[in-house]
């Protein structure tokens, strides 16, 4: 009996493979006792080469192999990933999804990455759960509310969204906030309504399901542990399965980019740093936009599953453990409870962290390199999830026409040594500054 | 973690604050090659693993150590004055 039930399924995941989700087919399954969903994506073995090999199976390699494949016709792909599909970063971050960045490098780049947002799911026919609920910046100076006034401006001449709100207006959105704490006062806050935040595993497994219905091979389970080049040219990767041949390489593994890039023989302008992440226990809706407190690097929002989640600085030193200390998490709290006092009668459910690829200006790098045949993308920081439909889509024009898109040209790997550098905080090449 | 100070023994992390790689080396004041500026500006090892690294004891004795620590691990082997970096760890 048991046995008949496996056969079922197996025969039925053979008819339905490559479905598209449906609301009709959500009926069907739901008649089934939803007993009749194929698998998402095939898990194949690697075959002995591909046309382009992707490093790293996290938001950013999932999107390139997508992008690869529907936009360039570049379908004979391979995804490897060292761990699981979803492991890395694109699993664990906070899910802010934004484009308001200042300089012109940066901003026409993550607008268009928010532009690719705003029709992901049906694009790739996988509920995203891209809400667009708002990112709320709080300013607490004058000087802030400046900074902030220019900062709309200079968004709005690049064609995204940004409203400079009065201290009221934020009260009347954000009921909870402590508008009045005696070191840190609102003044305002500056607003971009279509920013959000989106369900972060739902984006992996879409991508990937998206990818694999193309033909891309995404093989789990598969360390990268070094980079085979002849003559100064990619030829292949060598991996924990073996040789795989590869006429280009693109490097996308976030926190391990550097490591990466050695095996290649490349130093880069990039650390790698510590972020931490934290859930409270589920509550009714609180917080219904994402709010950022300028003064202590703070940024919470309220999952649809009813937990608030939030996070605030790098812990400031080098590190590729995925858990942090205990002075990050004080004054992650702290910073809680001078902007929204209530918090603290919740309980906290969990808390975790991710390795941050942090680059030399804070700002990205999606990039030629001079190895021939390899491509970088990293230097994330800890604001790649939002960049994930936008990086993949330069990274894989990128590789498949062998030069950046205009987008992603200011995000260039040599930006560092001809000094065209895209520092949005002014901090210097301090990476924990970023 | 904790970070022992070689004045004031071992200390809560938040006594101090971290500038970074201390294996990078500044180019002479006369170099004029700016690939050397570079490589000392914005290169670094990252390594996963044993880090030598320059942290400064900020809310203690203010002194400038050079650690070593683990980046996967957080262990510390070793931690000295900074003005006594090239000298032999103890
Ligand atoms: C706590 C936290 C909060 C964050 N919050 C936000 C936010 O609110 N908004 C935002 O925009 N961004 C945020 N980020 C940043 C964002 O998550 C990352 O920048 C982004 O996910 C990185 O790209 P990725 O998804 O491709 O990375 P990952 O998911 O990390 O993918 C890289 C993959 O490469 C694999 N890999 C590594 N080495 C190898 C190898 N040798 N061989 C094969 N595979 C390898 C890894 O296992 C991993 O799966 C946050 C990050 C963290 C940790
Ligand atoms: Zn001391």
């Amino acid at each position: 009996m048991a046995a008949d039930a496996v056969a079922g399924l197996a025969n039925q995941a053979i008819v339905t493979d490559g479905m598209r989700y449906s609301l009709f087919n959500l009926i069907g399954q739901t008649m089934r006792g939803h007993r009749g969903w194929p698998r998402a994506w095939r898990d194949p073995d690697p075959k002995a080469g591909y046309d382009v090999v992707i490093v790293g199976a996290g938001g950013h390699g999932l999107a390139t192999a997508y992008y690869l494949a529907k936009e360039h016709g570049i379908t004979n792909v391979a995804v490897l990933e060292k761990g699981y599909l979803g492991g890395g970063n694109v699993g664990r971050n906070t899910t802010i999804v934004r484009s308001n960045y200042e300089l012109p490098g940066n901003e026409p780049f993550y607008e268009h990455s928010l532009k690719l947002w705003e029709g992901l799911s049906q694009d790739i026919n996988y509920n995203v759960m891209f809400s667009q609920r708002g990112v709320l910046n709080l300013a607490h100076s004058d000087g802030q509310v400046d900074a902030f006034a220019r900062r709309g401006n200079g968004m709005r001449l690049h064609g995204a969204d940004a409203v400079l709100l009065t201290r009221e207006e934020v009260r009347e959105r954000v009921p909870a906030l402590d508008l009045d704490n005696a070191r840190f006062p609102v003044r305002g806050g500056l607003l971009q309504p279509r920013a959000g935040t989106a369900r972060h595993d739902a984006v992996a497994w879409g991508l990937a399901r998206a990818a694999d219905s193309l033909g891309v091979d995404i093989i789990q389970n598969c360390e990268v542990t070094g980079i085979a080049r002849e003559n100064g040219r990619v030829t292949g990767v060598e991996t924990t399965r073996g040789h795989i041949k590869a006429g280009k390489v693109g490097l996308a593994v976030a926190g391990h980019t550097t490591k990466l890039a050695e095996m290649a023989g490349l130093r880069l302008p990039v650390e790698s740093h510590l972020l931490q992440a934290f859930v409270t226990e589920a509550i009714k809706p609180m917080v219904d936009q994402v709010v950022t407190f300028a003064a202590g690097h703070f940024y919470i929002s309220q999952s649809d599953h009813g937990g608030l989640v939030f996070g605030s600085s790098l812990d400031g030193y080098n590190s590729y453990a995925a858990r942090g200390n205990m002075p990050a998490v004080e004054h992650t709290i702290e910073a809680a409870m001078s902007l929204m006092p209530s918090v603290g009668r919740l309980r906290l459910l969990r808390h975790w962290g991710g390795v941050m690829d942090m680059s030399m200006d804070g700002s990205p790098i999606i990039s030629k390199t001079p190895v021939e045949g390899l491509y970088l993308n990293g230097g994330w920081c800890y604001g790649g999830f939002k960049a994930t439909p936008g990086s993949g889509w330069c990274f894989a024009h990128t590789i498949a026409r062998d030069e950046p898109h205009a987008l992603n040209a200011p995000l260039s790997l040599e930006r560092f040594e001809s000094g065209h550098l895209l520092d949005e905080e002014s901090t210097g090449p301090f990476p924990n500054t970023h | 973690m904790r970070i022992p100070c070689p004045l004031c023994g071992e200390r809560a992390l938040e006594e101090f604050t971290y500038l970074g790689d201390a294996t990078v080396k500044r180019p002479a004041a006369e170099e004029t090659d700016p690939k050397a500026w570079y490589d000392f500006v914005y290169l670094r090892d990252n390594p996963r693993g044993p880090h030598r690294e320059l942290w400064h004891h900020l809310h203690g004795c203010r002194a400038w150590l050079e650690v070593e620590r683990d980046t996967l691990t957080h262990e510390v082997f070793d931690s000295r004055l900074a003005r006594e970096r090239g000298t032999e760890a103890k």
